[in-house]
Formats: structure tokens, sequence, C-alpha cells
């Protein structure tokens, strides 16, 4: 492992995203937030809603913004460096093993999720005004529970990226991201699904459901949640099968 | 530090149709029809066949051949970028495929399509490509200045690098490529498109380059180029080596050296045999019904000969092809066709 290296590489991704922070943060942050506003504010302000929706809403939000972040932060440029023009190739012939390169864009994916899923919690304390109630947060489960959803978005970011070409990015939105998010346990906990069996059983595939019920857990406990441990393990298998499968499919399409 | 490389029977199966930037020029002819309507038969594409290939430490060397020829893959494969099928890839002291690391600190490498970093200005590919050999930040500051200048880049380093023209890409690509002084450059046709005064410019650094002791690879479909600089021409086609040799020996062995390209009403045996017995003829080839490739050691003195033979043969004479000692003569007569074809 050549040090030097691995962090010119997540340099130059740093250097790069800096460039356009506003811009990207902006994107990944402006559905969630009108998300939080309208529902978080609007629908429990006027009474559709009960008040305590805004403490459930929060983590789900945080899930969503993070998933759509580390996945697009690595997916997006993945795929167009993938391209005719081959602009990784600069990447791949730099003396340190290709497996590596895809763990350094996995680290860089990561900052990227994290940026966005701290910016949630003020963001979202500023729209949805009074009400909202942290005061339970388990701040060491909460780093958990972070560092690991930010590891599972920018893993899958990896995944999609390598999978994907060019013309089917609005199909990974409509087909991928849309279903994880809404089955994804981010808008009403895991428990309410009760009533629905079969489907409370069904997206427990999806890796969505353990980061929203993860944040539940870690920042309000009060909230019907799926336990700790359960969600953690849930987690750390999803992001090591991730991890193998978007190192395995970077090294593949690396290299002719 | 010098380092040479080499191929040892090197083969290279695609199992699938090249994609649209891997085609170049004209010569691919795949028909796409039919892969399409025949899943369960993969296309298979053998682009190299076998091929053995020395650079000696210090030299530069050309592949030369045709479009399609298996150059790029051969430079592919020795720069980590393509999996060879099977045979080994060696450059310095390291098996390229079982030592990739190793290997990659040894080469720069020059791809045929420039694959700069788009994201970045111009500087900042010359900058991040020294920090990621783990050049110390201020002596890549240094060299990026140099090279760009050298380059006549010096008033674009900052810009991003997606408006630059081919030319421009070309050159940047090239100085990428030095920034961390390799021992053994790889240079896949690094001329092609660019105007004739750039392309004395990039000579003149491949050359002043390699006389700082570095081991050079060019690959050309162009003869005068590989005939201006390289030391040695190795001459491919369909991944096969043909010849390899100075530029002189090459041309040297071509029977008398001339080659005088006739195509009659119709060619028939006798008149060969006649053409052959002709003073100064060495060979006499017959391509079709129509068309003789008569290689001799003179050229526009031997047209009359030629002429009164195949009147007396009484063949019409069509057309006249005369070509003087060139390694273009040395391609036709080992493949009966021409680089350019
Ligand atoms: N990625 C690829 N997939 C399938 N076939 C390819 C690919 N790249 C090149 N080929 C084929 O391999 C042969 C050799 O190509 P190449 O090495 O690019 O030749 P050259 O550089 O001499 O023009 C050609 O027939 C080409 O179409
Ligand atoms: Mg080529």
């Amino acid at each position: 492992m050549n040090w030097k290296t691995f962090l010119a590489l997540l340099g130059r991704d740093a250097h790069v995203a800096r460039r356009n922070i506003l811009p990207v943060l902006v994107m990944n942050l402006i559905q969630p937030m009108m998300f939080v506003f309208v529902f978080g504010r609007i629908m429990t302000g006027s009474g559709l809603l009960p008040p305590s929706y805004k403490n459930m809403l929060l983590p789900g939000i945080m899930a969503i913004t993070m998933v759509i972040s580390g996945v697009q932060g690595v997916a997006m440029p993945l795929i167009a460096e993938f391209q005719f023009t081959k602009e990784i190739e600069d990447r791949l012939l730099s003396p340190i093993h290709i497996s590596w390169i895809a763990v350094e864009k996995i680290v860089a994916g990561m900052l990227q999720a994290l940026t966005a899923g701290l910016v949630v919690i003020p963001a979202g304390w500023l729209l949805i005004g009074t009400g909202l109630d942290l005061s339970g947060t388990q701040p060491l489960a909460l780093v958990a529970v972070l560092l690991l959803v930010a590891l599972m978005a920018a893993a899958s970011g990896i995944v999609l990226g390598c999978l994907i070409g060019q013309t089917q990015i609005g199909m990974m939105f409509t087909l991928v991201l849309g279903p994880m998010i809404f089955f994804g346990c981010a808008y009403y906990p895991w428990s309410t699904l009760a009533r629905f069996p079969t489907l409370q059983k069904a997206v427990l595939v999806n890796p969505m459901v353990y980061a929203s019920e993860g944040f539940r857990a870690a920042m309000v406990p009060g909230i019907p949640h799926i336990g700790l441990p359960a969600v953690l393990a849930a987690l750390g298998a999803f992001d090591i099968v991730l991890l193998w499968l978007g190192i395995r499919s970077f090294d593949r399409k690396a290299i002719g | 530090m010098s380092a040479g490389l080499r191929t040892e029977q090197l083969v290279k199966i695609y199992r699938s149709a090249p994609p649209m930037a891997a085609q170049t020029g004209f010569m691919f002819g795949q028909p796409r029809s039919k892969a399409r309507s025949d899943k369960s038969k993969q296309v298979e594409v053998t682009a190299l066949a076998g091929l053995s290939l020395e650079v000696h430490a210090g030299e530069i060397l050309g592949l030369l051949g045709p479009n399609g020829a298996g150059k790029s893959t051969t430079v592919g494969i020795l720069t980590t970028r393509i999996r060879p099928t099977s045979g080994q890839a060696i450059v310095g002291d390291f098996d390229v495929w079982r030592e990739p690391v190793a290997a990659k600190r040894l080469f720069g490498v020059v791809p045929q399509r420039p694959n700069l970093d788009f994201a970045l200005t111009a500087r900042e590919i010359l900058t991040f490509h020294g920090a990621y050999f783990g050049l110390p930040a201020r002596e890549s500051h240094v060299r990026a200045e140099e090279l760009l200048e050298r380059f006549h880049l010096g008033e674009r380093g900052d810009q991003m690098v997606r408006g630059f023209s081919g030319g421009m890409m070309q050159r940047l690509s090239i100085a990428r490529a030095l920034m961390h002084d390799p021992a053994v450059l790889f240079l896949d046709e690094p001329t092609v498109g660019l105007d004739p005064q750039t392309r004395l410019v990039v000579w003149e650094l491949i050359r002043e380059y390699n006389r700082r002791g570095k081991t050079i690879l060019l690959t050309t479909h162009n003869m005068e180029e590989a005939d201006e600089l390289c030391g040695r021409i190795a001459i491919i086609d369909h991944g096969k080596m043909i010849a390899c040799d100075t530029p002189a020996a090459l041309k040297a062995s071509v029977p008398g050296g001339w080659l005088i390209r006739l195509r009659f009403s119709s060619a028939t045996p006798a008149l060969a045999e006649r053409l052959r017995a002709l003073e100064g003829v060495r060979e006499v080839r017959s391509g079709g019904d129509t068309a003789v490739d008569v290689y001799a050691d003179r050229g526009g003195a031997l047209i009359p000969a030629l002429v009164a033979a195949a009147a007396n043969a009484g063949a019409e004479i069509h057309d006249v092809h005369l070509s003087e000692p060139s390694l273009e003569n040395l391609f036709l007569l080992h493949t009966g066709k021409g680089l350019r074809e």
C-alpha cells in the first residue's frame, strides 16, 4: 500500500469536490429539505400530522440525504470517467494497486455523504421550527450509524457506477434509488408496516431501512425502531458485501 | 536509470466487438447485425497472435503496422491496461501482470486518444500526476511550469482542458507522461492529427528524451516517422511480427529494393516468366488475374524492357506504379498489401 499515492488521489477528488461543493450540496439537499418543510412544518403545523412526526421524520431524511449524496458523489463521476474519454486512466496508471483506487473512491464518497448528512441536522432544525426534540441522542451510536451508512452509500455508488452506462443514469434513479427511498422506512417507522406483513419482511432486503431505523435508534430512541444491535449488524453486513462487490466490479471494469 | 522491455508470445483475443472508441479509422469491418443475431456465438477478434518483441534499454523502437495490426493492444498490455489472453509482458525487471505497481513506476504512457482528466486545469493535470508518483509539491510545480512552457501551453495552463484542441491535448498528454521522468516511454501514434510543425516539435522532443538514455516504444502507421526516429523498427500485421531490424537493414532486405507494380489486361504465368528473365529483376509476384509486382534493383530504367516484354507476350499494360526502396515495399513483399490499404 502506497500512502503517498493514495493521499494524492484523495487530494484530487477533494479538490474537484471543493470546486463544486455548493451546487452539489444544493442538488442533493433541495428535495429532502422540501420534504422536511412540507411534512415537518406545513402538515404538522396544520394538524394533518401529529407534532411527533417531526422527530420521526428527521432521522429518515438524514438517511435519504446521505444515500443520495454518497451514491451520486461516487457513481456520477465514475460513469463519466469510464466513458470513451477514459479519464480515469491517469489514475489507473498511478503506482498503486487498482483496488486501492476503488477504496479511495469509497473514502471520498463517504466524506461527501457525511458532509451532506451533517448539514441536514441544522438545516432541518431551521425548517421544522419548534417541536424538534433530539435530546435523547446517543453520540456513540450516532457516530457508528453515520459511518456505516456513509460506507453503504459510497460502496453502492461504486457498484452502480461500474454497472451502469451513461445512458442508463435516469433509469438508476427511477428503478434503483426511487424504490430504495420510498420503501426505505424514511417517511414512516418500520414498525408501522406491521399491518402489511409481507411488505414488512420484503423491505428488509433494502439497506435504506437500516439506515433510517439506525438514525432513529441513535437520535430519537423514544420512537419505535428496530433494535440498535440488529441495525448495526445489518448495516455492517451490507457494508462488507457492497465493499467486496464494489472493489470487484471496479477491478473488472478498469482492465480491458 | 535505464530499463528495457519485452513481450513473450503475447496473445490477445477480444471476446466482444470493440467499443466505438476502439474502432480505429476505417479498418474495422465486423458485421454488427451478425453479432446481434447470433448471441450465443461470440465475436472473437485475435488482436495479437503470439507477439514476441524486445526493446533494448536506451533505444527507440518503432512498432509499425496498419490500423488494426495490434499496436495499441501491445502497448495496452505492457502498460497494465489490457489483460493478455496469454504470454508475458516485462518492463525493466518486472512482469507487468505480476508486479503492476513496480512496473507502473518505470513507465509513462501517451495513449492513442488523449485521456486527460477533464475535471482539472492543464497545470493541475501535471501537478496531480506528479503527486500520484510521489513528487514533492514544490518540485512538481517547477516541473509542470517547465513542461507547460516547453509545450507552448504556458498561457493556457490555468484553463480546464475540455476546450483544448486535439493538438493541445496531445501535447499536454506527452507533457504529463514526462512529469515523473520515466525510464520507459510509450507513445501510441503520438503525431496523428498534428500539424506538420507540431509534428516536428514532437519528433525533436522524442529524440531529446532518448538522448538522456531513456527507452522509447513508439507505434505508428507512418513509415517516414518510423524511418526518421527509430533505431530499430518492428513491423507487425494481424498481431504477428513480420520483420524487425534497423531501417536500413529492413530496406535492404527487399529483393533489389525497387518495386514496380503493374496491372495488365490479363497476367498469364507465361508473362510472369518473361518478366522474371529480364535483367535487374529479382522477384516477380502475381496478385490475381491482372496484377504483377516486380521487385528489381533499378526503377525507371527497367520500364522500356517491361513494356517490350509485355508487348511480346501480347498483354496490354493498364497501370504502372514505381516505388523506390522503402519500408512500404517491405510490407508489400510480406503481406501483399500496402500499409495504408
Ligand atoms: N476493446 C476491444 N474490444 C474488441 N476488439 C478490439 C478492442 N480493441 C481493439 N480491438 C480489435 O483488435 C484489433 C487490434 O486493434 P489495435 O490494437 O487497436 O490495433 P492498432 O492500434 O494497430 O490499430 C483490431 O481488429 C481491433 O478492432
Ligand atoms: Mg492503435
